[in-house]
Formats: C-alpha cells, structure tokens, sequence
C-alpha cells in the first residue's frame, strides 16, 4: 500500500439522515490536503471518522503499516472542556496517552519531548499557565503541540486559523510547511485562502466529494477552487459550480 | 474529647466522615469537571427505591440502596453510550420512579420504618459497625480505581473525542466512572442522606477550585476540606443536637461563602491598587 490512508466507500450519518455519502479519498506520505466546504458539509464528520472517534455505516478505511494508531488531531479548541483545571505541560503530555499506555505513568522521555515541543511552538514559558489563561491563539498552538508530541505520521487539523491573528496564521503556516517534511497533514477550513501556498491537494466536500488530484494546480484550477468555496458559502448552490471542475470524476 | 472518642458511634462517626471525605474529593472534581452533578442527584434518589424494597423484605438496608444505585448508573451509561434519547429526561425519569417505588414499598411494610429518616438525611451518628466495614470497602474500591486509571479518567473529562481518536477504552472508562460515582454516592449517603448528596459532591470541589488550579491538587484540597466540615458538623451535631446531615451541609455551604465573600475584596482590593 503506496498511500498512508485508502478511503473507500464511506458512508455516515447521523440518526437517519446520511451526512457524507460514498466518499473515496487517499492520503500520500507528506502530503498537504485542503478539506473544504459549506458548514454542514460533513468536514469534521469525515475528520472524525478517519480519526476513529466515528464508526462508518458503510466503506472502509485502510491505514499502511502501522499509520492508524499514530494520528495526529488538533480539534477545534471549543470541543473540549475548556474549563477543565490543567496546566499547558500536563495538557500536551495528555497527547503521549494511548490505549495501550495509558495505565503507566508518563515517563521521563515523554516529559522531555513535552518540554521541547512547548519551546519549539514558543509555549515554553507558558508551560505552567492554566490553559484557560490562554488566548485563542495559544490555545490553538497547545492543541497543536499535543498532537506533535506524540510523533504522529499524519496530522489533522479541524479549522486551525479561526482563532488567530494573521502573525499567528503566518507562523502556523510556517511550522506547518516544516512539517509537512515528515507527515500528510490534512487542514479542514471554509476559508481555503490562507494556505493557498501550501497545499497540494484540495477536496471539496459537501456530502459528497469533490477532489482534484496532483498536477492540477495550474492557475485556471486555482481559479475554480477558489471559486468553488466562495460561492458555495455565498449562494448555498454547490453542485451546479463545484460540477464545473469535476474533471471526469464522480460526482 | 478523648471521653467522647471512647464512644463506639463516635468513632465510627468520624471514620465514616474521614472515609466519605476522601470519596468525594477523590471522585467530585470528575463529577464537576464531566458535568455530572444532575446524574449524580438522579442516582442517590433511585437509591430510596432499593431502601423501601429492603424493608419491604427484612434486609439490610444498604444494601438495597447499593443494588439499585448500581443499576441505575449502568441503565444511564449504556443510555448516554448509545444516545438513544435526551439523557437528562431519562435520569429524571429514573429520579422520580426510584423514590415511587421507594415509597410505596415503605407503605407496604408493616409497622413504623424508624431509620427511615436517617437515610433520607443522613445520621452519621448511628452508622453501625458493619456498615463502617462495608464503607471501607467501598473507599478502597473508588480510591484504588481512580489511582489505577487516573490518566484514562482525566482523558475523558478534559477532551473524550480525543481520548477516542488515541484509541482509549472510552465506553469502559465512561461505565466505569459511573459506576465509581453509584459506589461513592452509596457510601455518601449514610453521612447526608439521600437527598444532600450532591452537595457532598460539590461544595468541596467548589472550595477546593478557589485556591487550586491542579486537578491533583484540587482532589486533595476537596479531601480536606471534605474531613474539616464533616467532622465540624459531626461535633455541631454531637453538642448542639442539630441534625448531622444538614449540619454539614450548611457549614459547607457557609465555609464556601466565606471563601468567596474573602477573595472577592482581596481581588478587588488588587485591582485598586495602582
């Protein structure tokens, strides 16, 4: 198996009504998908599927090797208890926690690796703060340095760039096109255009998907992508635009 | 003092209060922090249930309380597991039903249920020795389970999507921590009754968070704190003859109001400073 994740098939839903339908999709090592589409569009749905938090009602998710249990999730910082009493450092070691570890204590390693995560995402001097102190930007970058800590080979991240100031998006960028040299990354946003440098493929989702593969990135694409989100959100009329550049696949 | 300690009720009094303490402390800052408070209200009322039905039937009372706690906390998790319907209506539901059948089996039980009043509001005062044993027992249970799976716990109370995503047993460890709360509430109860549960539950981990931001810290300041009013109501209730249950309850109450009422003017007393 060349790719990291095969998707094939998957359909979910919740109670009746299905959210995302027939959905096929492959993750390559190292490479930079964009997950876009209208709110409602089953983004984080399919984010959490992938990650395991959902079972799907039908299809298959194959992982290479060992890929499943080293996945990487940065959710949105209003999913999880906000308020709850913890300080930065134990936070991101809560990231070394797994289902095969997690009734030992942290080791010294897993300790260090904390350590030096929180000084390379500038939370180092933060580390004994509570993270209800922090501000949204912050908080985004503890989330992100819990999914790092545990050495991930891909990293999901569910609207990184909602809580940020624009220095803030710039230095996300940055530490997120360093790490695209050792992990896919996957970014789930409606607002495709501050990572227009970064990504390699872009996935237009909105129960079903719309995916462009390599090599299409040339400037007529960019230009209907870039239309496609745009539109989507302003007229709610998604199939009639996102059929345009289709290109040959399911709809 | 020491003439009082030689008494057999008031040592196993402050036994059960020191034991009780430690169960809140060690089980409240989950049930805050996982906003179980309502669950846990639901629960010590089904326990009248399992009351009226052990009298109904000539056995000991707690353990009547303890089957039917028990059931409930299993009946609400596979409800909240398979989010079949709005939890909260189930759990009222469960409440209310619970202290129905509670009642009518009292009812139905010839003659006059004299430690019935105590388990509704607690009589630390009259625990017997049996049932000091039995909650040792259940202390070591709750107090060995949380330290055994303390960071699975802490998982999911501070981001159970994420505990799932690293693949932690979070149906088991969601069950197991209602479960632990049933052996906690049953173990409550003989100190404030069923109906002043929660606030055993709560008012130490609410003091506890004014001056801790550690969850482990948090656990071990709600224990002491949990030991301070349990045992100021044991003595207000010993000396003044006032009812042990609400006894501690208000002096709980009444220490957390201070606790704010004092940290509110030294804040402000912060800020006005230039």
């Amino acid at each position: 198996m060349e790719n990291l994740i095969e998707i094939e098939h998957l359909t979910y839903g919740y109670q009746e009504r299905a959210v995302l339908e027939d959905i096929s999709l492959a993750i390559a090592p190292r490479d930079f998908t964009l997950l876009i589409g209208p709110n409602g569009g089953g983004k984080t749905t399919l984010l959490k599927l992938i990650l395991g938090i959902l079972t799907p009602w039908s299809g298959t998710i194959r992982f290479q090797g060992e890929t499943g249990g080293r996945l990487g999730y940065v959710p949105q910082s209003a999913r999880f208890n906000r308020t709850f009493p913890i300080s930065v450092f134990d936070m991101v070691l809560t990231g070394c926690i797994r289902g095969d570890n997690y009734l030992s204590r942290h080791t010294r390693e897993e300790e260090e690796k904390s350590g030096a995560i929180l000084e390379k995402l500038a939370l180092y001097g933060k580390r004994k703060d509570n993270i209800t102190d922090l501000s949204g930007g912050q908080l985004q970058r503890v989330l992100i340095a819990r999914a790092l800590v545990s050495e991930p080979v891909s990293l999901f991240l569910d609207e990184p760039t909602t809580a940020m100031d624009i220095t803030s998006q710039t230095d996300l960028l940055d530490l997120l096109a360093e790490l695209q040299e050792r992990m896919s990354i996957m970014v789930v946003t409606h607002d495709p255009t501050p990572y227009a440098q970064s990504y390699r493929h872009i996935a237009c989702l909105n129960r079903r998907l719309y995916f462009h593969g390599r090599g299409e990135l040339d400037s007529a694409t960019l230009e209907k992508v870039y239309g496609c989100p745009v539109e989507i959100l302003g007229h709610g009329i998604p199939h009639t635009l996102l059929a345009a550049h289709e290109e040959g696949k399911r709809p | 003092m020491s003439a009082i300690l030689s008494y057999e009720f008031m040592q196993n009094a402050i036994l059960v209060g020191i034991m009780a303490s430690i169960v809140c402390g060690v089980i409240g800052p989950f049930i805050v922090t996982r906003r179980m408070v309502f669950i846990s209200g639901g629960l010590s009322h089904t326990a009248f249930g399992g009351l009226g039905i052990a009298y109904w039937l000539g056995i000991r009372p707690l353990f009547g309380a303890m089957a039917f706690v028990l059931t409930a906390a299993v009946l609400i998790g596979r409800q909240e597991e398979k989010r079949l319907s709005q939890n909260d209506l189930f759990i009222g539901i469960l409440w209310a039903v619970g202290v129905a059948i509670g009642i009518l089996f009292i009812h139905m039980t010839p003659g006059y249920a004299p430690d019935l009043m105590s388990f509704l509001f607690g009589n630390i005062l009259t625990v017997p020795r049996a049932d000091v044993l039995i909650t040792l027992l259940l202390t070591l249970i709750v107090t060995g389970a949380v330290t055994i799976y303390y960071n699975g716990f802490v998982a999911i109370a501070l981001d159970e999507e994420y505990a799932r995503a690293r693949r932690l047993p979070v149906a088991a460890l969601k069950m197991g921590l209602m479960i632990l709360t049933a052996l906690s509430i049953v173990t409550l109860i003989q100190v404030v009754g069923i109906l002043l549960v929660i606030a055993l539950l709560t008012i130490p981990v609410a003091i506890a968070s004014e001056f801790a931001r550690n969850f482990r810290r948090i656990m071990l300041l709600s224990i002491l704190c949990g030991i301070l009013i349990c045992l100021s109501g044991l003595m207000a209730s010993y000396f003044i003859e006032f009812p042990s249950g609400a006894s501690i309850i208000l002096i709980g109450g009444a220490l957390l109001g201070v606790v704010k009422g004092v940290k509110r003017v030294t804040n402000r007393r912060k800020t006005a400073l230039p």
